[in-house]
């Protein structure tokens, strides 16, 4: 196996340690053609990180798409099961338009955990999203929210539907000023308002926020939820990483209970995403629920030491008069040794080389090395 | 603080005055103040690294990573929609997106209504929310010319003291919303920098209040 751990990118060694990672829980891998039928996403566009899908039409005249997301397929062939959770993984491309407008191929790496989940699923798929990004990089964070929560201070403003979809764009924003601004303009009561300013400042590690929620009123039972799954990520050894954060907000029409983000530092955006999305699943004829999340590995080769030092170990010289026989010989060598070995007549432009050797006579010497 | 924080300012007026602000919080960076070509400047001991960028440009260094906090234009943040937290009204460069059109205009909802603009995107979320069918005209600069022109038949632009609408025969139409310049960060660099990009916030807020 070493022998091809050279080959692989950082992003590829740490899409196959996810796919392990999550083989280990028992999850099994979800395989999917690219190819979606176009009224999955049109009736759940909300749904979808962007909206711009490529689309064809099949031979048989359907119009089809190349998938955008992953969810959604997932979702779509699953089987209800009393009882019983499907727990699948997944290694997936996606295609999807970029801020700059051009579309992307994606490798996306994620789960999903569909059927009657409880705390126990739930909480293992947070534990999960914890654990990849451990994977990732040292130093990760992951912020975690409880929609349940969110929607309970957004009630107690009692303001029109019409201002909810602004406030909570201030949540995820961090922006208490306009936040603030709005609430006025729609004539929220000012303790109602102050309850939802107190709930977007309070974040950080959970003992400190948790103690802090118990006085904003929130709800026992998703005060209960955060608290058992806080405490079973400490136990694992993940609570460092960890954070209370209620600015993460996912779209309130598919998410419910608990949503969450992921960083890894040297990354500027977030690399992981997920939650738990019964309202998806209700919205799709299912009576059960589903948690699960995606890693965006795209980002991950911008993360500090992916790029490798070198472009080959050494670097061979020969010249015309040089025997062809000795030239094998000397890169079969260098090969069973474990270096990766390149021959050339000079030394090309801009290759980095951790030594640079030439034939000499049935052997070889060094010219210069960087060991 | 082991990571130096990058701070994005707005080249210009502007930005110095957002300086000054940072300044008096006690966020300085003495080298700032000498002048010349440099684009960054730093103050070790604080772990601080300011550089001016272009007004419209701080929101994506910021976006991207390249800063971990700026200020930026809320007509900027409304444009371009960038995902970034936004911290902090620091109440400088107060002014107003803002439709303007010739004093003698008279809207006809019986055709399309021509706007000039820079801001695309603002303008359509306007008179969409509206349900007002128009046609964008994207222009770079000197939006005013449009109207006068017949380019347009109104204009989406900044209102400061409305000196240059009254200059080119324009009046304020109808206030779109209030703009003023804002503290942004980045959101992973808010989870790996926090106490530091929180303390600037802190500060600054403090100075908000006195301004």
């Amino acid at each position: 196996m070493s022998i091809f751990e050279n080959v692989l990118k950082n992003e590829e060694r740490i899409i196959f340690a996810l796919r392990e990672l999550y083989r280990r829980y028992g999850y099994s891998q979800y395989k999917m053609s690219k190819f979606e039928e176009y009224d999955l996403y049109a009736g759940n566009k909300d749904f979808l990180v962007s909206d711009n899908i490529i689309t064809f039409t099949d031979t048989n005249g359907a119009l089809m798409a190349l998938k955008p997301d992953v969810t959604l397929s997932i979702v779509r062939s699953s089987r209800e099961t009393a009882g019983w959770v499907q727990k699948v993984y997944y290694d997936e491309s996606v295609y999807r338009a970029s801020r700059g407008g051009a579309f992307k191929e994606i490798r996306q790496v994620g789960l999903e955990c569909i059927g009657e989940i409880g705390d126990y699923d739930i909480s293992e798929a947070v534990l999960l999203a914890g654990e990849s990004l451990r994977c990732i990089s040292g130093e990760w964070a992951l912020s975690l929210s409880h929609l349940g929560i969110v929607s309970e201070a957004l009630d107690g403003l009692k303001v029109p539907g019409e201002y909810r979809q602004r406030l909570l764009k201030c949540i995820g924003e961090k922006n208490l000023h306009e936040l603030t601004a709005i609430c006025r303009e729609a004539g929220a009561e000012e303790s109602a308002a102050e309850r939802l300013r107190r709930l977007l400042s309070t974040y950080g590690a959970p003992e400190v926020v948790l103690p802090e929620l118990a006085g904003l009123r929130c709800s026992p039972e998703a005060l209960g939820q955060l608290s058992r799954i806080c405490g079973a990520l400490e136990r694992q050894g993940l609570g460092g990483g960890l954070r209370l954060d209620f600015s993460v907000v996912n779209d309130m029409n598919y998410y419910n209970g608990v949503v969450f983000k992921g960083f890894v530092n040297g990354v500027p955006s977030g690399v992981l995403s997920g939650g738990q999305y019964d309202k998806l699943m209700r919205k799709m004829g299912r009576r059960s629920g589903a948690v699960g999340f995606a890693v965006y590995t795209d980002m991950l080769e911008r993360l500090a030491g992916a790029e490798e030092e070198y472009d080959v170990d050494v670097l061979l010289l020969y010249g015309a008069e040089d025997s062809l026989d000795a030239l094998h010989a000397a890169l079969a060598g260098l090969r069973a040794e474990g270096h990766s070995a390149m021959a050339q007549r000079a030394v090309p432009e801009k290759l980095r080389y951790r030594r640079l050797m030439r034939l000499a006579g049935e052997g070889v010497e060094t010219v210069e090395s960087d060991a | 603080m082991s990571q130096m924080l990058n701070i994005a300012l707005p080249k210009g007026r502007l930005g110095e005055k957002v300086y000054d602000m940072f300044e008096a919080s006690g966020f300085d960076c003495p080298a700032i103040r000498e002048g010349g070509r440099r684009l960054t400047f730093e103050n070790q001991s604080l772990g601080l690294r300011y550089f001016w960028v272009k007004p419209s440009d701080v929101a994506i260094y910021v976006e991207r990573g390249a800063a971990d906090i700026g200020v930026a234009g809320k007509d900027i943040l409304l444009e371009y929609q960038p995902e970034i937290y936004e911290l902090l009204d620091l109440g400088l460069g107060r002014c107003s997106m803002a439709v303007a059109a010739p004093a003698q205009f008279r809207d006809n909802p019986r055709r399309t209504l021509r706007v000039a603009t820079k801001f695309s995107n603002i303008a359509r979320r306007h008179y969409g929310s509206l349900g007002r069918d128009i046609d964008i005209i994207h222009l770079n600069g000197s939006i005013e010319l449009a109207p006068i022109l017949n380019l347009s038949d109104v204009i989406v632009d900044i209102v400061e003291t409305g000196r240059t609408l009254r200059e080119n025969g324009l009046e304020v139409v109808e206030t779109i919303l209030p703009i003023s310049a804002r503290l942004i960060a980045n959101k992973a660099s808010f989870e790996f920098q926090r106490q530091g990009i929180e303390a600037i916030a802190a500060g600054l807020a403090a100075r908000t209040e006195v301004v």
